[in-house]
């Protein structure tokens, strides 16, 4: 009987397993296919430009809010720690260098991925749950170069427009309380961040991350809404799986690119 | 919604991603200045001790940025540090300018000041400073203190 049941147990966990193996070898194919066929929909720009107004345009304004927020509570919490030190003139080098090392890019895309990761999801799932992918295919339109590829593609141009977006308004908004409500001197809160800022350590890397994130984030959304199972639930499911694989995926990649990084 | 109305809207979209790259890389990064696009040139400087120097630490002369570390490695011949500044080459140093590691503010970061000398020829690239002093580090500093304030009492004991 306990044999039986530790049996079930270790099937249940290895059956899971091989799922988990099965789907991401499944990913990877089809990134490789939108690979391969993305040559025809980047052709025909528009497509992807129509994405891009979606995925990027329409989230810029949750980008500007919460980036402006994020700057201000940098420099109000960043403030009340250096002052302690007698060092709030670093406040400047320190509101810049977190939100381009890290906060720009990983919050810029997790606001992405829930965003406009969810809206690509449930579309393409919807897509599928109503035949449009079926009849596709039939018309022989390919529906991975006509429907997902401009999505990923306009999702990995998006990202580092986006994340840039959020750093500007992070430093705006961290000036304006460092500056503005506090008081500090304007000239130091600038030169303390162009001294402490380099372009390729900082910027650049930073803008390397948020692409990898784009890719990942989707990647992850149009690949959950192709494989989302064809009912009602199945793509509400699909877009709650795509946020927490995207949220996660981005964090653990991020460990990984800053520990090759900086 | 019409194809016009949202190629303006991407193109408006891309340039504002494009001003906000522009005005991370002119006002966060300083990026005009001393990024190499004007010209530099290599000079040395070997020191006894580093204390808390750093690669990319700035290069001073009267408070204005000139230059900045850009390697330190350890002379395997005569153990001193050697210290590569890559210097602006609108700026040139006569041949016995002296370099001093210096501290900006009391926990600030390290740097190298130079002061100026009178021999009216100027270093080329890839010359050596010579006069150097090495930099203040706090252990020695107080060790030092501590010995004095050791043997002061000391000595009008003995005279009594």
């Amino acid at each position: 009987m306990a044999d039986s049941s530790s049996r079930n147990l270790f099937a249940a966990f290895g059956h899971r397993l091989i799922e988990a193996v099965w789907k991401l070898g499944f990913v990877c194919r089809f990134f490789a296919a939108i690979l391969r066929d993305s040559g025809a929909s980047l052709r025909r720009f528009p497509l992807v430009i129509r994405e891009i107004y979606f995925a990027g345009v329409l989230s810029m304004i949750i980008i500007v809010v919460s980036g402006m927020f994020v700057g201000m509570v940098l420099g109000l919490q960043g403030y009340s720690t250096l002052v302690r030190f007698g060092s709030a003139d670093a406040l400047g080098a320190l509101v810049a260098l977190s939100l381009l090392r890290e906060l720009g890019p990983v919050l810029a895309a997790l606001l992405f991925a829930s965003r406009s990761g969810s809206a690509i999801t449930a579309e393409i799932g919807l897509m599928k749950a109503t035949e449009q992918l079926d009849a596709m295919a039939v018309m022989a339109v390919n529906p991975i170069a006509r429907v997902v590829a401009p999505r990923f593609w306009a999702g990995v141009l998006s990202m580092p427009v986006l994340a840039a977006i959020f750093n500007v308004m992070g430093i705006f908004g961290g000036y304006f309380v460092g500056v503005t409500l506090i008081g500090l001197d304007h000239g130091t809160f600038w030169s303390q961040m162009q001294n402490a800022v380099d372009w390729h350590t900082d910027i650049v890397n930073g803008l390397i991350k948020s692409l990898v994130f784009g890719a990942a984030v989707s990647l992850i959304a149009v690949f959950e809404g192709f494989d989302a199972k064809p009912t009602a639930e199945g793509v509400s499911s699909a877009t709650t799986r795509t946020v927490v694989t995207s949220a996660l995926t981005i964090l653990a990649l991020d460990f990984v690119l800053t520990a090759f990084m900086f | 919604m019409k194809r016009a109305t949202i190629d303006l809207w991407v193109g408006i979209f891309a340039a504002l991603g494009c001003a906000a790259v522009l005005f991370l890389a002119l006002k966060t990064a300083n990026l005009t200045v001393g990024s190499g696009s004007n010209g530099t040139y290599s000079l040395y400087a070997e020191f006894d001790n580093i204390g808390g120097l750093k690669v990319k630490a700035p290069v001073k002369m009267a408070g204005v940025v000139v230059g900045r570390v850009t390697d330190i490695r350890l002379d395997n011949k005569s153990f001193r540090a050697r210290a590569t500044l890559e210097m602006d080459k609108q700026y040139q140093f006569s041949r016995d300018v002296s370099a001093e590691i210096l501290t900006s503010g009391l926990l600030g970061e390290q740097y190298i000041g130079l002061l100026q000398g009178g021999d009216p020829d100027n270093l080329a690239a890839g010359d050596t400073i010579k006069l150097t002093s090495s930099a203040l580090v706090l252990e020695q500093l107080i060790g030092k203190f501590m010995l004095n304030a050791a043997e002061k009492p000391a000595a009008p004991a003995d005279s009594h």
